[in-house]
């Protein structure tokens, strides 16, 4: 057998309170495409972060051996040098740079002193070429969609030597047409050689390109599968990664009868004054009690922008129309308005704008409903650690402690976190923006379940998804979204994919 | 099961213990910093540095530039700084001594009235910064420039004015006064001896009445040993500091002002949902807007209170001189925000403690005070106090990172 191009051998980290990875070995063969998959928390990014050099040699215990040879890599540098590239969880582009700017960003190309515009610009598009994007190299970064900007990631990852290409949930925050066009670069790359290792937590992309798939589970190695020899299957790899099968990704909820209408939008529009446009037209939408609304549509529609401009505002578009809640007109200056009136609404952004990262998981729960914790003015700690604790088992919320920084925990469980904020403000309207981007499939049943339940209990949720099969599975009904307009409307049992696509796409 | 359960929420309690003691390591480090300092300077000055005369001196000189690092410390929480609060400082106590001495205010007018002007002062200053998201830089270094010519302007005519008033000048200088028991210690002063014993049985009530309301909740506490160890220390420092004090003319009113200021605001930042929003708004701006938290709302009360404790600062200054003088409050900005650096805060907004702050004061007054005593030129002293601060940053850069 030849020698594997990357051998992990009896990889364990610990940090404080947590084991993240417990002995495990990953070996991946030279020239495939080897997925990671596994629960949030199951330590997929951090067996990637000691890979790359950001957690250093010393600071975990086992060894990596790239073509046969011990490595002992003290940082991102020295795993570059030795043919690895690394794209994260989080883009890490600067946005009011352009796209050549970024693709060389740390290695810019200098006639002796001062940057060589022409060279490097006429590099990036031989590079931009390899990824298949069709930009101009002069583009700042904040012009792209979100598709754009991930291959961008990958041009800046290839424009050195790269044998191992790794991939931590690239396609988390890109639509169905943008994942399938990175997939095919990937498959693309491959035939020239590059392997590369993908962690994602949709399986259905996995099983399409994998060769080998690897399963980590608490931080250690379940198996290796050969995608082809071992006939995987979806529910093969769930049982796998959760221990258990689980038969209907999508739980039945109880049919009720819909109640009353919570939420109307009249001739809804905004003016984004940072954008210089009009970014919403005329949206008219109702909400019930009870029921489960779907915002569908691609990345860019004004689906963040609508839910934000509802709950209070806090871009300071230019409104116009009217809101009403259970019927009553409402003007609201800012979040905490609409969070009196009953609204929640969870951010698509965890890190950006949905979570104090510095701060620990028992703070964040409480922060947008202290009042609920404070008796007198004061706030009650125990009740506040009572509190958390509720949340961390009712989301099964991987932490060593509720003292620990939201920062610390994985991608996934930040999300758990955020949810469980939001829940504790018990709100009558809740917009979930992207509820199970970056979670695992169990956890993504276990939120399924706690949505179920609340409409069950009258709560209404607006879900925001450009998970066309998520939007399918747990919407009542389905507002379709493009160029801030609302495209179409139609109840679930007359929605498909292709319906909703046709609308999706059309400007 | 009993059994394993126990163990389990032992090692969490373990688990949540370390990672407490881990966030907070950098203030320990400065503690025992301190300590160290204080040490150095007592052998090395034959015992003078820690006389009770000393201490009881380095607490009145420190009081002024204390009170503004307590509002710094916030400040900078919320990512922001305030540049005018030396000159906001020395305008305030100006006007409290024209207001006394021309107008003819009673003291317990202008003390109020000052600090209302105080607080409009920091919220003005705020305005263009909550407002419209001008850097705080610019806004306060502006408004520090106004306060300065407006020091200047009313100075004009009179230069130093001198403050005639014993309430007011006791402020500064002046001391709580003595019990008269005859006979019983005579060279101690007994009420700042009898407020020492009152904040020990205090501090211990209290922390005895935390430990059971926990245990009420069924939640871990740390072993009794570890507790009352705790306890010891706690009794032992509050007890040797009174100690001391009482060796002298006992507690300053400077010290009174300065432990309720410290007092409320540690209790308004670590009890208070208006803490929390104040910390939510230094981590993340945005993630607070969203949770219902007006940031600009913030950012006024912030800069309101830091106005407040400016005019405080002001009336402690003028206080301790017996005098309003043109030059009053120069660079009071650059040692509060110094103090509050060398405790802990960061820049990168949201991490900081009140105590941190004060600890950071008392650290560099120290050692302004012992190198006074050994004699140390000024020269020297600026280059060693740069270098404490430096130092301090990036030490707690450093295990910052670790983490
Ligand atoms: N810097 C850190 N400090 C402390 N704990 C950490 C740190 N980074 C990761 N962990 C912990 O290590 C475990 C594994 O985390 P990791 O990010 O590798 O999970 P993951 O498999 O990538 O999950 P996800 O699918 O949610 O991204 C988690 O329990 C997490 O809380
Ligand atoms: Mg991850």
């Amino acid at each position: 057998m030849e020698t594997p191009i990357l051998e992990m051998k009896s990889i364990t980290k610990e940090f404080p309170g947590v084991k993240a990875l417990d002995d495990v070995t990953f070996s991946v063969r030279k020239g495939e495409i080897h997925c990671l998959v596994g629960e949030n928390g199951a330590g997929k990014s951090t067996l990637m972060k000691v890979l790359s050099g950001v957690h250093p040699f010393g600071s975990y215990t086992g060894d990596i051996n790239i073509e046969g040879e011990l490595q002992k890599f003290g940082n991102i540098r020295d795993s570059e040098k030795a043919g690895i590239a690394i794209i994260y969880q989080e883009l890490a582009l600067i946005p009011e740079l352009s796209v050549y700017e970024n693709i060389f960003l740390g290695n810019e190309i200098t006639n002796g002193l001062v940057i060589d515009s022409n060279e490097s610009i006429s590099q990036a598009v031989e590079i931009l070429k390899k990824v298949g994007l069709d930009v101009n190299p002069m583009a700042k970064i904040k012009n792209l969609g979100v598709g754009k900007q991930q291959l961008v990631e990958i041009a800046k990852a290839l424009k050195k030597d790269v044998k191992i290409l790794i991939l931590d949930e690239p396609t988390a925050a890109l639509n169905e047409n943008d994942s399938d066009n990175l997939l095919h670069l990937i498959l693309e790359l491959k035939k020239q050689g590059v392997t590369s290792i993908l962690i994602s937590h949709k399986l259905r992309e996995v099983l399409e390109i994998a060769d080998t798939i690897t399963v980590l589970r608490d931080g250690k190695t379940v198996t290796t599968l050969d995608v082809e020899s071992d006939k995987v299957s979806e529910p093969i790899l769930i049982k796998n990664m959760v221990g258990r099968s689980i038969d209907n990704v999508f739980p039945k909820r109880e049919k009720i009868t819909v109640g009353d209408e919570v939420l109307r939008l009249e001739d809804w529009s905004a003016f984004s004054y940072a954008h210089g446009r009009e970014i919403l037209h005329n949206v008219n939408i109702k909400v019930h009690a009870g029921e489960i609304v779907g915002i569908a549509g691609l990345m860019g529609s004004g689906r963040t922008e609508l839910a934000k401009s509802v709950f209070g505002n806090p871009d300071h578009y230019r409104l116009s129309g009217k809101v009403f809640i259970r019927g009553v007109e409402q003007k609201f200056r800012d979040p905490g308005d609409a969070i009196k009136s009953s609204m929640a609404y969870v951010t698509e952004d965890r890190k950006g704008n949905g979570l104090i990262l510095i701060d620990d998981v028992k703070h964040n729960i409480s922060l947008a409903n202290l009042k609920e914790i404070a008796k007198a003015g004061v706030i009650n700690e125990n009740e506040e650690i009572l509190v958390a604790n509720q949340y961390r088992a009712d989301l099964n919320i991987k932490t060593p402690s509720i003292q620990q920084k939201v920062r610390n925990l994985s991608g996934g469980n930040q999300q758990k976190v955020s949810l469980g904020k939001w829940l504790f403000v018990k709100p009558g309207i809740m917009i979930l923006d992207e509820p199970t981007r970056g979670i695992d499939v169990g956890a993504k049943y276990e939120i399924y379940t706690i949505m179920n339940s609340l409409v069950e209990k009258g709560m209404s949720i607006i879900m925001i998804s450009s998970e066309l099969p998520e939007v399918l599975g747990m919407s009542d009904r389905i507002y379709v979204m493009s160029a801030g307009k609302i495209k179409g409307e139609m109840p679930i049992e007359e929605a498909s994919q292709e319906e909703i696509m046709k609308l999706a796409v059309d400007y | 099961m009993e059994e394993s359960k126990q163990t389990t929420n032992e090692k969490e309690h373990l688990t949540s213990l370390l990672t407490v003691l881990k966030t907070n390591i950098s203030a320990y480090f400065m503690f025992i910093a301190l300590i160290v300092i204080m040490v150095f300077f007592t052998v090395t000055t034959d015992g003078v540095f820690i006389s009770s005369r000393n201490i009881s001196n380095l607490i009145n000189q420190m009081g002024y530039i204390a009170v503004l690092a307590v509002g710094m410390t916030l400040i900078i929480v919320i990512r922001h700084i305030e540049l005018s609060v030396g000159y906001l400082a020395g305008f305030l106590g100006a006007f409290s001594a024209i207001a006394m001495t021309f107008w003819g205010w009673p003291v317990y007018a202008v003390i109020p009235a000052v600090m209302i002007l105080g607080v409009l002062a920091g919220m003005l200053t705020a305005t263009p910064v909550a407002k419209l998201g001008v850097p705080a830089f610019v806004s306060t270094m502006a408004a520090g420039l106004i306060f300065r010519g407006a020091l200047l302007l009313v100075t004009m005519g009179t230069g130093t004015i001198v403050i005639k008033n014993s309430v007011f000048n006791a402020i500064g200088n002046g001391f709580i006064p003595d019990l008269p028991i005859p006979g019983l210690l005579p060279e101690r002063h007994k009420l700042t001896l009898i407020l020492g014993l009152a904040a020990i049985v205090l501090s211990i009530f209290s922390a005895i009445k935390s430990r059971k309301t926990r245990q009420s909740y069924n939640f871990s506490v740390p072993n009794f040993g570890l507790f009352v160890a705790q306890m010891v220390l706690v009794s032992v420092l509050i007890g040797y500091v009174t100690w001391i004090l009482s060796g002298y003319n006992g507690i300053s009113w400077s010290l009174v002002i300065l432990l309720v200021v410290v007092a409320v605001f540690q209790f308004i930042t670590t009890k208070t949902p208006l803490g929390r929003h104040i910390y939510a708004v230094g981590g993340n701006p945005e993630a607070a807007e969203l949770s219902g938290i007006s940031v600009s709302k913030i950012t006024y009360i912030v800069f309101g209170a830091m106005g407040m404790l400016s005019s405080l600062s002001g009336i402690m200054y003028a206080s301790r001189l017996r005098s309003a003088t043109t030059t009053a409050g120069l660079g009071f900005e650059t040692d509060a925000i110094a103090a509050a650096f060398v405790g802990g805060v960061s820049a990168a907004g949201g991490v900081g403690t009140i105590t941190g702050s004060i600890i950071g004061a008392l650290v560099m007054m120290s050692l302004t005070s012992g190198m006074n005593l050994m004699g140390i030129d000024i020269s020297i002293q600026y280059i060693v106090r740069g270098a404490v601060l430096v130092l301090a940053v990036i030490f707690d850069r450093i295990t910052r990172r670790k983490m």
